[in-house]
């Protein structure tokens, strides 16, 4: 996929910009990290979030895990496929491993985000890469 | 941070490593839930170096262990082993340990690693009026498991001892691979198989591990983390110190009536406090569950029956070879009874649970 679009965050969050809103998952780094996942706890519809609120968990066999908003605004879209079928998570994150659609609230946000090369260079930092 | 002998191996391996209780152990390998499915279907190798090993030896060895573990060590016999409980006065558990009758005079306590120096110094304190000698040697030794259907043709490609002649909860000495071992017929996975342990330096140890993953490797077995240990033995309802047994709950409270013989020769610590319990009756129990709704339940989520606390979960996991979240709780002794529901709190969430028959998994023998 093309990352130009996109931004991270220091917890491993992807969001990417669709008009108005942002798609948001978790990233490739993370669901390996995470191992597999059984189950996933999406946010209620029209929640509002501000920038690093916890909305959605992520179980693993090993553990669970909080995800954090990238951005603020409202739940626009959750991706049902998830309750069926939470291993989408590992096999393709970045796709159909989606987790949830967020109305913006303020798109100067987006600034205070990693892009996908500064991503890279946090991964190394952590020994991730 | 502590190293076993075999430590090198698992970098070797690719494995991705965690500290535990302040070791250097591999988490997982290929992944949790690979290594779990392959110890259930094939076979999996473990290094459990970190296990503490303590040695009894002297003229009072038998009556000095018959007073510190809950289990009755006279009806063992040189190459059997028991588990057992080592009891606090209240006849809560101080750890949960193995004991090998290795010959007259001399017994092998295999304790858990978190609890080795609280163990040790309560062992040798305890036994002091006894004619013992109390030796720690966990620093000397490494230990092995080899788990999994494969288990005794994978072992027996390193060894003469007539592997399928060691019972369940028995051991034999001898070589593998060249060295004298102890080769026991145990286990932390609910699977058949054998657990090795032996001195050596840390480089033959190291080529061991190495040596029985390569020949794993025919049987579609895996080298397997401490992950999946956790998911195989709760699958298999053997419970964990520190989560589901502790010093703040008995023997009987832990369902393991069977571990405690109070009518065994010889006072032993702990059983006044546990006969008067078993008269009057225990008021809560460890019980197995399972959710009926979506949810993985975890270590310290509270248990609600209308709406109130009465307990708390002290094992949970999504169960990757039964596929569902189970877990352990203990429960008042009126919620225990087989399909009794109760709730799960998760977060924010009440979850549905029913208590189930146990353990979860046992293989067909």
């Amino acid at each position: 996929m093309a990352f130009e679009d996109v931004k991270f965050t220091k917890e491993h969050e992807w969001i990417r910009i669709e008009g108005d809103k942002g798609r948001v998952g978790i990233t490739e780094y993370a669901q390996h990290e995470l191992g597999d996942v059984v189950y996933v706890e999406l946010p209620k519809l029209d929640r509002l979030l501000k920038k690093g609120d916890p909305c959605a968990n992520i179980e693993s066999v090993k553990a669970v895990s909080d995800v954090y908003s990238p951005i603020s605004g409202s739940i626009k879209e959750v991706n049902g496929k998830l309750g069926d079928h939470p291993e989408l998570i590992n096999q393709d994150p970045h796709g159909e491993g989606w987790l949830f659609l967020i109305q913006m609230a303020d798109q100067a946000e987006m600034k205070d985000l990693f892009n996908h090369i500064q991503y890279q260079e946090y991964l190394k930092g952590i020994g991730g890469e | 941070m502590k190293k076993t002998k075999v430590n090198e191996a698992h970098y070797t391996l690719g494995a991705k490593m965690v500290e535990f209780v302040g070791w250097d152990m591999p988490v997982q390998y290929s992944g949790l839930v690979t290594e779990h499915m392959a110890v259930r279907t094939t076979g999996g190798l473990f290094d459990v170096s970190h296990m503490g090993e303590v040695f009894v030896r002297g003229k009072d060895a038998q009556k000095a262990v018959q007073y510190i573990v809950s289990n009755d060590v006279s009806k063992l016999v040189p190459g059997k082993i028991q588990y057992a409980g080592l009891l606090t006065d209240t006849g809560c558990f101080i750890d949960d340990l193995l004991v090998y009758m290795i010959k007259e005079n001399e017994y092998l306590l295999v304790v858990n690693a978190a609890n080795l120096d609280k163990d040790f110094a309560w062992i040798a304190a305890k036994t002091a009026p006894f004619d013992v000698k109390v030796e720690n040697v966990s620093d000397q030794y490494a230990q092995i498991a080899i788990q999994g259907p494969v288990a005794g043709r994978w072992l027996g490609e390193f060894t003469g001892i007539d592997l399928a002649a060691i019972p369940y909860y028995h051991f034999e000495i001898g070589k593998v691979h060249g060295l004298e071992m102890i080769v026991s017929r145990t286990g932390y996975t609910g699977e058949d198989g054998f657990e090795i342990y032996f001195i050596s330096e840390d480089a033959w140890a190291t080529k061991m591990f190495l040596a029985l993953a390569e020949k794993g490797r025919a049987y579609d077995a895996l080298p397997a983390g401490l992950g999946c240990r956790d998911t195989l033995r709760l699958e298999a309802k053997m419970a964990l110190y520190g989560n589901d047994i502790d010093d703040a709950h008995t023997v009987l409270e832990a369902d393991l009536a069977w571990i405690l013989k109070l009518k065994k020769e010889g006072d032993f610590i702990g059983r006044a406090a546990l006969q008067r319990q078993k008269d009057e009756g225990i008021h809560r129990k460890l019980i197995g569950f399972e959710l009926i709704e979506k949810g993985v339940p975890r270590h310290g989520y509270p248990a609600l029956c209308d709406g109130k606390i009465v307990g708390e979960v002290t094992s949970g996991t999504f169960a990757p070879f039964l596929k569902k979240p189970i877990g352990l709780a203990y429960l008042p002794l009126e919620k225990t009874e087989v399909g009794t529901n109760f709730q799960v709190k998760i977060r924010d969430n009440l979850v549905s649970a029913r208590v189930v028959e146990t353990p979860f998994y046992k293989r067909t023998k």
